[in-house]
């Protein structure tokens, strides 16, 4: 009864309305669709794995050996189905460098950017620098022995989805711009790593 | 007679991980993968990996060459 009511209304409205409404309802739904799917991507986005394994790398570090270590770690989790998520903070920034941009920037910024380490190159290591030639002598090494060097290493990494988070307090200290830094990088506080760090199994400081 | 193979020989650690994980993506449950590594720890690697993921370790075979047969598991780790 009640049913065969509503068609007779439906019936009485003019089907130009009709299509109107249903337009706008559409357009809609398929807005609030993608306002969804955009959110839940942003939040998904690390690996895509769907699990709650997560590993969470805080790389404060601009040294060489600990770079590759933090990098040897990001792929290795990443390929056991983990989420990953790096934080580079302070002088771990630098590697994510891409140029040094001098433009618009205060004395101390500028400063800073010039004595910072950019990108991979004229990275020191930990143990052994031997004033700045440890580093050729570790390449060297490590090519003989055909271990994958940095850069390489990053690439696996952000082919593998490792989401890499730059501190924006850091980069504020170390008067770095969004500008000089690589492409795809999400920008993140102490909340966001926390946030991250405490469903993750694993969490690293180097 | 395996479905795929792979050649991680010369490779170090984590690249043959890395390239069986990648490997594996785009095979289904019950597909096998022939694997053949020089990383000397590949074996404890493979066996960790295996076992985190939920596949299985067929067969492994030291010697300068290792050789391992893994079979995707059904309700694998995502």
């Amino acid at each position: 009864m009640t049913a065969g009511g509503k068609n007779a209304r439906t019936a009485e409205i003019d089907p130009a309305l009709l299509e109107y409404i249903e337009q706008i309802v559409t357009a809609k739904i398929a807005e609030r669709i993608e306002a969804g799917g955009q959110a839940e991507q942003s939040e998904e986005q690390p690996g895509k794995t769907g699990t709650s394994d997560r590993a969470t790398l805080v790389v404060f570090s601009s040294d060489m050996d600990k770079l590759m270590a933090s990098f040897v770690i990001a792929t290795g989790a990443a390929s056991m189905g983990m989420k990953v998520s790096m934080y580079f903070a302070f002088w771990g920034l630098g590697v994510l460098k891409k140029k040094s941009v001098f433009r618009n920037k205060s004395i101390t910024e500028k400063l800073m950017t010039l004595m910072l380490p950019c990108g991979t190159n004229g990275l020191n290591v930990s143990k052994m620098n031997m004033m700045g030639m440890g580093p050729a002598f570790f390449k060297h090494v490590m090519r003989e022995k055909k271990i994958s060097t940095l850069p390489e290493l990053m690439n696996v990494a952000k082919e593998m989805g490792v989401r890499m988070i730059a501190c924006q307090m850091s980069m504020e200290v170390m008067g770095i711009k969004q500008e000089d830094l690589l492409d795809g990088l999400d920008y993140g506080g102490v909340a966001t790593y926390l946030a991250d760090a405490r469903d993750s199994k694993i969490t690293l400081f180097i | 007679m395996t479905n795929k193979s792979l050649d991680c020989k010369q490779l170090n650690c984590p690249m043959p991980i890395v390239k069986i994980s990648q490997a594996m993506k785009e095979m289904s449950a019950g597909e096998t993968l022939e694997v053949e590594a020089t990383d000397a720890a590949f074996q404890a690697d493979l066996t960790a990996w295996v076992k985190q993921m939920g596949h299985e370790l067929v067969e492994f075979s030291s010697g300068p060459i290792q050789r391992a047969i893994i079979k995707k598991g059904q309700a694998t780790k995502k």
